[in-house]
Order: structure tokens, then sequence, then C-alpha cells
């Protein structure tokens, strides 16, 4: 997989409405890849306010913070994407994210983990950190990558609940006393 | 639905849709007394609800600004959220989990009971336990609580089943799948549970019970509801002679409005009946409404609260499933050996993917705390109600530094948690820890107290008008026809999840008022 491939084939428009752009690719059966028009497996994010090379960074600090190595970068892009849509709303929020990432250096997504680490605790009760992580969690584990990736899911009215769908096939403990438990509705 | 006149004085206006309001609402109307319902949120429907748990959030939750002091965790961890509950139709019945378990009678006497605490200030309840039980006994019927009458028990979901096992290994008891107002079986006109797990964003099936689509429609039919939503109560007013007589009000566009009233009834969730109480301050009554004891907003409890969750290295998948279906009560004793006075419930809990991180977990960042997420699937979860202790610096003040959308202070919630508090908060995290070690755990995680969900007692009932604010029907001690009608009259919180409670109460306090207005008291 290549986080930033330099023959990515994109819409110039783009560049006239937008400031940056993260790319990547979905691996093949990925949750992305089943959502996205069949062949194509790129995706493209575009951001409004932030260049692409901050994306860059905020895509390093996301995947800092939360590290799941097998979880693609496309979900930790829409975290990146959610920032960038609060901060081309809010003066403030871009100024905070400029500057933090900035002050990361531009260099921040190639350092090995454990120097992002030692940098982020450095600052990790600022302002651009909190925000960052509040971010990060909301955003990141509401994908439905991160779905797939954990196991979760998700909403299950449309498909009649879990009655009939494992609420209760936990096996490797005993089963509940029907006294203490109530009969399944058939 | 009735029109009821802004000029006609002959109605009783509740604030509040929720357990308390719509319950009220509900009761007047089928006596044929005209009532405006006045809710601060929009009306949702089954069909509305949102299944997107971020956004289900922000449908349901009261999102007005707040602050808050003192030194519980919830000031540390949620500093813009020290209390969740709704804003919507229905109240926090929409996104509650609808365990409705009972008081126990010591509990109702616990100041007898737990003696003269230094830094507390208990009370006992004005009220026989028999009495309230009779009402318990109706609003079990009304909610269709299950493990009640004819309600048959929620089946045992796959987190339950690792609850069970490892409470029976500690030798607990009284382990079930709890009392929970959600239909096991077609009721009510409502369906059965199909076990969704999304409890909290609004119960698409209609199968948990919730005002909104019980008390409010029935009161509807009547013909004697007024309801008005995004209607914000801002200011209650008086006559001469110091009896309310009108509610000003906010409507959705934002235009002031006033209703007059014969009878007001206050049921925003603790927090806002206490706000709006300290609101409607008047050169007769300085310190606001209903406060010439200076109780109001002081005494706030809010039970305590915490998450335990147990990671094993086989698969639960803990959100299948009706939220909160499971409890261990033998723990429900006041046993003053165990190091505290009062009791708590474990309850089942567990949070979908993103509320987990966000309120859930300690807080942290990094390999460590991502991998408790990569165990998702093998997650188990458990939760602490129990009894926390009314304090009288606990206490929702007006913050004048912050305003609302209308130029109003805000309230803020101020929490010193008692020694106790803390006592039973650890002995609750040791043995839940103790009931998943014994069954095979990899990793115990204690999670921090979320905001707090049951908001009690700023305006309590009480035998001497000193101790407290109304009597032992709501009625407020100082003004004859202002009741208070939610969770703020209880007079402590003990361990049981406060719905049921806050219903029978109530049904109670209806039977009362229609009485008293008969009569030409009120």
């Amino acid at each position: 997989m290549t986080r930033f491939p330099d023959s990515q084939p994109l819409d110039r428009r783009r560049f006239l409405k937008t400031t940056g752009l993260l790319t990547g690719w979905v691996a093949a059966g990925s949750s992305l890849a089943l959502m996205a028009p069949a062949p194509a497996r790129a995706w493209a994010i575009d951001l409004v306010v932030l260049t692409s090379a901050e994306g860059a960074t905020l895509m390093a600090v996301a995947r800092t913070i939360a590290p799941h190595d097998k979880l693609e970068d496309a979900a930790y892009a829409l975290v990146v994407q959610a920032i960038d849509g609060e901060a081309a709303k809010d003066e403030k929020i871009r100024k905070v994210v400029r500057a933090g990432a900035a002050a990361l250096g531009s260099d921040f997504a190639k350092r090995d983990e454990s120097t992002r680490v030692g940098a982020l605790k450095k600052i990790d009760s600022s302002e651009f950190f909190q925000a960052l992580r509040l971010k990060t969690l909301q955003v990141l584990y509401a994908t439905p990558m991160a779905y797939t990736y954990f196991g979760y899911e998700g909403e299950a009215f449309s498909q009649g609940g879990y009655l009939s769908r494992g609420f209760n096939d936990l096996r490797w403990l005993p089963e509940v006393p029907l006294q203490d438990s109530g009969p399944v509705p058939s | 639905m009735a029109a009821i006149d802004f000029k006609d004085d002959s109605a009783i206006v509740i604030i509040g849709s929720g357990a308390g309001g719509g319950t009220l609402a509900h009761e007047l109307t089928r006596r044929g007394i005209k009532v405006v319902l006045l809710e601060a949120g929009k009306r949702q429907s089954l069909n509305s609800f949102s299944q997107v748990p971020g956004e289900a959030f922000t449908q349901l939750t009261w999102l007005d600004p707040r602050t808050q002091s003192g030194d519980w965790g919830v000031a540390r961890d949620f500093p813009t959220l020290p209390v969740w509950h709704c804003k919507t139709v229905g109240g926090t019945t929409v996104h509650w989990t609808a365990s409705a378990p009972r008081l126990r009678p010591w509990e109702l006497r616990a100041h007898t009971t737990y003696g003269n605490l230094a830094g507390t200030s208990l009370i006992d309840w004005p009220m026989a336990y028999d009495e309230l039980e009779k009402y318990y006994k109706i609003a079990e019927l009304r909610m269709g609580v299950t493990r009640r009458n004819d309600m048959p028990g929620l089946p045992a979901s796959n987190n339950f089943k690792v609850m069970y096992a490892g409470a029976k290994k500690l030798g607990y008891k009284q382990v079930h799948t709890g009392h929970m107002a959600i239909n096991s079986v077609i009721s009510d006109e409502r369906g059965y549970c199909i076990q969704q797990g999304f409890c909290v964003q609004g119960c698409k099936m209609g199968a948990k019970w919730s005002t909104l689509y019980t008390e409010i429609p029935d009161a509807e039919e009547t013909g004697n509801l007024d309801l008005r939503i995004e209607s914000t109560a801002t200011r209650i007013e008086h006559d001469r002679q110091g009896r309310v007589n009108a509610v000003v009000y906010r409507d959705r566009e934002g235009k002031e409005q006033r209703q007059e009233a014969r009878l007001v009834c206050v049921a925003g969730n603790a927090i806002e009946t206490a706000r709006l109480l300290l609101l409607s301050e008047s050169a007769k009554y300085p310190r606001g409404l209903a406060n010439s004891s200076d109780q109001v907003g002081r005494n706030y409890c809010h039970q305590i609260t915490g998450f335990v969750w147990g990671i094993f290295d086989k698969p639960i998948y803990s959100w299948r499933g009706a939220t909160l279906a499971g409890v261990v009560e033998d723990e429900v004793v006041n046993q003053p050996q165990r190091g505290f006075v009062g009791g708590y419930r474990i309850e089942l809990l567990t949070l979908d993917l993103p509320t987990l991180p966000l309120v859930g977990l300690p807080y942290g960042w990094g390999r460590d705390f991502a991998s408790i997420i990569d165990n998702y699937r093998n997650l188990a979860g458990l939760f602490i109600n129990g009894e926390d202790l009314p304090r009288p610096g606990n206490r929702i003040t007006l913050n004048s530094n912050v305003t609302d959308a209308f130029s109003l202070p805000v309230a803020n919630v101020h929490v010193d948690e008692h020694a106790n508090d803390r006592a039973m908060r650890k002995h609750a995290q040791g043995q839940m820890s103790k009931m998943y070690e014994a069954i095979g755990a990899k990793r115990v995680v204690l999670g921090p107290v979320p905001p707090a969900t049951h908001n009690l007692c700023t305006a309590r009932m009480s035998a001497d008008p000193s101790d407290g604010v109304t009597n032992a029907w709501g009625q407020t001690h100082d003004v004859k026809n202002l009741f208070i009608s939610d969770g703020s009259v209880l007079s402590t919180p003990g361990a049981a999840n406060p719905t049921l409670t806050i219903v029978a109460l109530a049904l109670r306090q209806a039977e009362y008022i229609n009485r008293q207005m008969k009569a030409g008291e009120v």
C-alpha cells in the first residue's frame, strides 16, 4: 500500500477548488472497497483549507493516537477530512490546527512511532492535541472501516435486531437457568 | 389535541415531558383536566430515531451550555458535559436503558439507617414505604416491567452470560436479567424486544417504555392536552398573594410567550428544574421560587457510577442485545462493615463504537489504549449504580458568567465526592473485577465516571420545610399551587435506577392534585 502515490489518476478540477488532497489505496476486500464503485480502489479526499502536507501530518497524529496497524489509511483520512471541515468553518480551529501541525514539523509523518509518541507526549495537554484526540476517537471509531475491523455490527433494527443473529450465541460459558433469564420470543 | 388559550387560567402547565412530566400529563388529562405541556426539545418518532450513535446523541441530548466544578471525576474527564439527559419529547425516557428496580424500605429511611454522617445532609423520606409500594405496583403494570406481574424476564444475552458466570463464581444469589421496562412479550400495543442493543439511541421497536409513545399519545387522545414542543420555560410568575399564575417561555422562533396557569408542575430534570426555580426570583421570593429554605439546587445526587470492562480470549459481541438487561442485587444492602453505608447494584452495560473510547475508557491514547479497542469483540461490560450521599454544597447554582441562547445564566453543577462515595465505588469495582477474573479475564479495565444520567434530589421532599423544598406529594412548601414532578423530589437517591420511582411519584401526585382541585385547595 502506498500512502501518497505519485501516479494517482486525479480529476484536475479538484486542484482548482481545494487546497490539499489525501490519497491512498484501499486493501482489496475491505469495507471501503465494497462501498467504492468497482474497479476504483483508490481513494482521494479533498481538503478545503488544509494543505496536503498538513493533512499528512494530521493523519500521522491520528494514527499515533489510535494505532491499529491493519486499519487502513482511508479511515484515518476521514479524521483529517472532518478536521479540515471544521477548520474551514471556524477560523480559530483553523489557526490551532495549522500551528499545531507546523510545530510538529513537516517530517512528522515520516518519523518512527516512538519519536511521534515522544513528540505528542510533550504537547498532550495542548488545545491542538486535545482537539485531535477527540476528533480521532469520534470519527475514526465511527467509520465503516473501523466497524468491520473491530467486528462491530452496529445498527440492527433494519435486520430484525440481534434476536436471531447471535445475541445469545455464546457457548463457552454455562447457559443461564430460565428462572434468571427469560424465554426467547419466536 | 386541545388548543388552550394563553389567557386560560384554568389549565395546568407542566414543564418537561419525561418520566415525571409525561406521566403526570396523562394522569391529569384522563381525569378531564386541561394541560399545557411545555417541552424544550423536538418530537422524534420510532421512525426518525437515528441509529448512528453520534447523530443519535445530538438528536436527543440536552446540549445547551452548562458549567461544573468540584472534585468529581466528571469535571476533569467531561468538562463540557456534567450530565447526560435528553431534550426531546419523552425526555430522558427516550434514551434511558429501562432498568426499573424498586427502592428498598430502608432506603427511604436513609438518615435513620445511616446515622448522622459528617459532611452529609441526609433525611428520611416523608412517606411510608407501603405508600410508595402501592404506586410502584401501578407503575410496573403501566410500564410493563419484566419479572413483575405477567411480564416474563428478558432472555440472557452473551454479555449477561459472562456477568452471570462471574457473579455465580463469587457466590452472588440475586442475579437475573433485571426488572426492565422493556416488553419481553407483545403488550400495551407495543412489540417485544428484538435485542437491538440500541436502547440509548431510542428504541425503534418501541419495546422499551417511553412517555414519547405511551403516556403522551394517550394524553393527546383525551383531547385535554396541548403539547407545545421547542418551548423553553424561562420563568414562572406569581400573583400578589405569592401563588404562581403563569409560565413565561420561548417558542420555537425564540419569541417570548406567556401561558396563564391555575397550577404549575416543574419536571425539567433536576438540573433545569432547580435552575428554573432560581431564575424565577422576584421581590417576594428573592432567593427564587419555593426557596425560603435555601434548599433549591442543594443536596444534588447523581448516584455512584463507573464502568468495569473484562477482556477475554473468546468472543462476546457485547453489543448484541438489550444494553442493561442484567443485574446483581446482593450488594443492595446496608453493611457498614464493607467500609461505607448504602448499597449498590451491579448492572450489565456495554457501549457502541465510537462511544466506548469516548466515554467508557479511562483517558488515554496510544498503543495500550488502542489495544483495548482491538479486543472489542471479546469485551464484556458492567456498571455500578449505587447510592451517593446528599451534601449541602453539592448543588446547582446559576452561573452568570455563561449564558444560554436567551441570555439567561446557565446552571453550574458542583460536586465534591464524599469519602463514602469513593469507598463504595472502590468496593464495587473490586467486586466486579473479581467477577471477571474468576472466569478467566485476560485483563480488567476500570473506566471513568461518565456524565451523570440520574439527576436527583435538588428540590427534595421533606417532612420539615427547612430541610427541603416540597412535601410528600411534590407540592412546594412555600407555594401551594407549585409542584415538582421529576427526580428532583427524591429525598435521597437510594441505589435503584430512579425512573420507576419518578413514575410512581407522578402517579401519586396526579391523584393528590385532582383531590386538592376538587376540594378547592389549589
